[in-house]
């Protein structure tokens, strides 16, 4: 750590080289166009597609609105539930890996990776094609309900009615589903990785001290696999929160999340300024959820 | 050792197979109350299968485990009356010492009272007393160890079982803890069973030492037994350095017997060894059982082998070897026939060193009781 430190310093030329091109690339690419937007916030439309900034701050006290504030408060407890659904599923299946075979195990976290490789367009449309009224979840179903009315008239019992088509799609469970589905692989991998770093014999000690599977696992795997937990709630919560696709397609009229709003501003209702200002309330709730993180980070390292 | 000899744990025809692999092969031996009981033998001989077996962390294939009287074939690690000292130690990083010593007794539900004073009594006896709030990542490995030593002994088992406690100690810790630990044992008075591949570890500390090879018992003593007695060449190579010579036995007597070793010469042993007349044995001589003389002292060599016939337990040969470990030199000489022979002599004097160098001739002789017969 020293050492790098102090190269830097002594050797500015070198370091220089290294570092002009990414920093050149940041500054075009993502400062100045966040500036622009930032700054767009601060303004108003003046004609179809002229920008006064003004400096006004109505964009601000407009996104204070209870039909936004509700939006964004729906977002988070959408992206909080998809973040927990995601835990409870991701942990035994980060478990699964990390105790299976070391054969089997590349080829469990390629099952795990290949969806990424996947547009996520395709993937939604295919989990949508699933979910539908005439998908197969429901023909499934229909098969058990069928089934289950056979059972009945052999029995001796009056036949089921006819089975409905269960919906679904578009509400707010399509949503949620959609969302864990797509952000499980972000929450399995930190979750593997920092399974994967314990100490093996940690967990036989317990059981060799007495401790049964359950009391090993609260005291002994999960506040030791904490870094990974928190690194996998953090790069689920986050982009789950910001989600758009998901949503849009999946969702019905009340299951818009806060960027499907955005979209609308800076598409539809052409109010850049006013999608400029829920942006960067969203990008402001983020950073909020990445400080507390390295606070609770640093607080650990303390003690 | 003040309790009476009976088995603490009875291992009866166990065996352990992984896939094709056979680990442990039917194995059978009692393990005594109060004894410091080892398992020597280099890695993969199936020692840490056998220990692991008696903790629980691994089910045998085939026969039984009896800890205490009772058949330990369905029962849980974690209900099992005995403790584990971890190679890694295992300490729980996100807990303080005394938390980690507490872990146990925590679980079983012992009062908040009796926790603090048997983890106090158990950090007072492992003597890390004053370091009560430390995490492990602030202690050295010697100090987790007995972190870990604590955490087990204050289970009050009736077996503690190490799995190479020493192995990840420098030299001169290692030596100490030798001592704590063949110290420790007579204290608390319980079982002690280790497992090393270190001979030094075993022959220091145990009462009673069982070399494994290939899953099997190669030997089970004491440690001197083990030794001076080995009981077959792979006893002999594997504890302490040996010279090892294919032979005939021509001779086998109640009070003597001879082999006649092409390589080495005629032995002859002052004690008789029971094997069939022309057999091929192996004859085993340790370095230090050598004495060295310079050429030319023909005379005193003879009357140094005196207890044996004329021409028996005599050897010549050249130094093509020597290193000097300060308390020893070890010398490599060849011998007339060519086979290469190793003799340790002890520096008694500081200039002791200087009395050999290489390609000396030298004349060698043994006493009758040195060489040791071995049929395998």
């Amino acid at each position: 750590m020293s050492g790098a430190l102090q190269d830097w310093k002594s050797q500015k030329k070198p370091f220089a080289a290294v570092v002009t091109a990414p920093v050149f690339w940041l500054a075009l690419f993502f400062v100045a166009p966040m500036a622009i937007v930032w700054l767009y916030s601060f303004g108003q439309n003046a004609g179809p597609v002229d920008i006064e900034i003004s400096g006004t701050l109505d964009n601000y006290k407009r996104a204070t609105e209870w039909l936004y504030v509700s939006i964004f408060l729906k977002s988070f407890a959408v992206a909080a539930l998809t973040t927990l659904l995601c835990l409870i599923i991701g942990f035994p299946v980060a478990m699964a890996i990390t105790f299976a075979a070391p054969k089997w195990r590349p080829w469990l976290l390629l099952g795990i990776m290949l969806p990424f490789w996947t547009n996520l367009l395709i993937r939604t449309y295919a989990l949508m094609a699933l979910m539908g009224t005439n998908g197969y979840m429901n023909k499934g179903l229909a098969g058990l309900w069928e089934g289950a009315s056979w059972l009945r008239t052999l029995v001796g019992m009056q036949p089921l009615e006819a089975w409905t088509p269960v919906q679904l799609l578009y509400n707010n469970f399509a949503v949620v589903l959609g969302l864990v589905y797509v952000h499980l692989p972000f929450m399995v991998l930190p979750l593997y990785s920092a399974l994967d770093r314990l100490d093996k014999s940690l967990i036989e000690a317990s059981l060799d001290l007495g401790a049964g599977h359950f009391k090993t696992f609260m005291q002994i795997v999960v506040p030791l696999a904490a870094p990974g937990i928190v690194a996998g709630v953090m790069i689920t919560l986050i982009p789950a929160l910001g989600a758009y696709l998901t949503p849009d397609l999946m969702g019905g009229t009340d299951s818009q999340m806060i960027a499907n709003v955005i979209e609308r501003q800076f598409k539809r209702a052409n109010d850049w300024p006013f999608g400029a200002a829920l942006s960067f309330l969203l990008i402001y709730a983020m950073f909020i959820l990445i400080a507390f993180q390295s606070m609770r980070a640093n607080k650990v390292k303390e003690v | 050792m003040t309790q009476a000899k009976q088995p603490i744990i009875q291992i009866r025809n166990v065996s352990k197979r992984f896939g094709k692999v056979t680990a442990v092969d039917n194995i059978s031996l009692d393990i005594l109350a109060g004894e410091f009981f080892v398992l020597l033998g280099p890695s993969g001989c199936g020692k840490t299968t056998l220990l692991r077996m008696i903790a629980g962390f691994e089910m045998p294939t085939e026969g039984q485990i009896i800890i205490d009287g009772q058949d330990m074939s369905l029962v849980p690690p974690n209900k099992r009356p005995v403790n584990m000292v971890f190679q890694s130690y295992a300490v729980f990083p996100h807990m303080n010492v005394t938390d980690n010593v507490g872990y146990g007794l925590r679980i079983a539900g012992v009062s908040k009272g009796e926790i603090r004073d048997r983890v106090a009594e158990a950090l007072e006896l492992v003597k890390l007393g004053g370091f009560e709030d430390r995490m492990p990542d602030q202690m050295s490995g010697g100090q987790r160890q007995r972190v870990a030593l604590a955490r087990s002994l204050v289970m009050r088992p009736k077996v503690l079982l190490l799995d190479e406690p020493l192995s990840a100690l420098d030299a001169k810790l290692r030596a100490q803890m030798q001592f704590e630990l063949s110290d420790l044992q007579d204290k608390v008075g319980i079982t002690f069973v280790t497992v090393t591949h270190d001979q030094d570890e075993a022959l220091s500390m145990a009462s009673r030492v069982a070399v494994i090879n290939k899953g099997e018992v190669a030997q089970l003593a004491p440690p001197a037994d083990l030794y001076e007695y080995p009981a077959n060449r792979f006893v002999a190579d594997f504890v302490g350095s040996v010279n090892i010579f294919e032979g005939k036995l021509t001779l086998d007597e109640p009070d003597k017997a001879a082999v006649d070793c092409p390589g080495l010469g005629k032995i002859y042993l002052n004690h008789g060894v029971t094997g069939p007349h022309g057999a091929d044995v192996w004859v085993a001589l340790r370095p230090e059982k050598i004495y060295l003389h310079v050429p030319g002292e023909g005379k005193a060599v003879r009357a140094a082998a005196q207890d044996a016939p004329d021409g028996h337990n005599l050897a010549r040969g050249t130094i093509k070897g020597m290193s000097y470990l300060g308390d020893i030199t070890l010398y490599e000489i060849q011998l007339e026939g060519g086979q290469m022979i190793r003799v340790s002599r002890p520096n008694l004097s500081r200039h002791d060193q200087e009395d050999f160098t290489w390609d000396d001739k030298v004349s060698m002789h043994w006493r009758a009781d040195s060489p040791v017969v071995l049929l395998s």
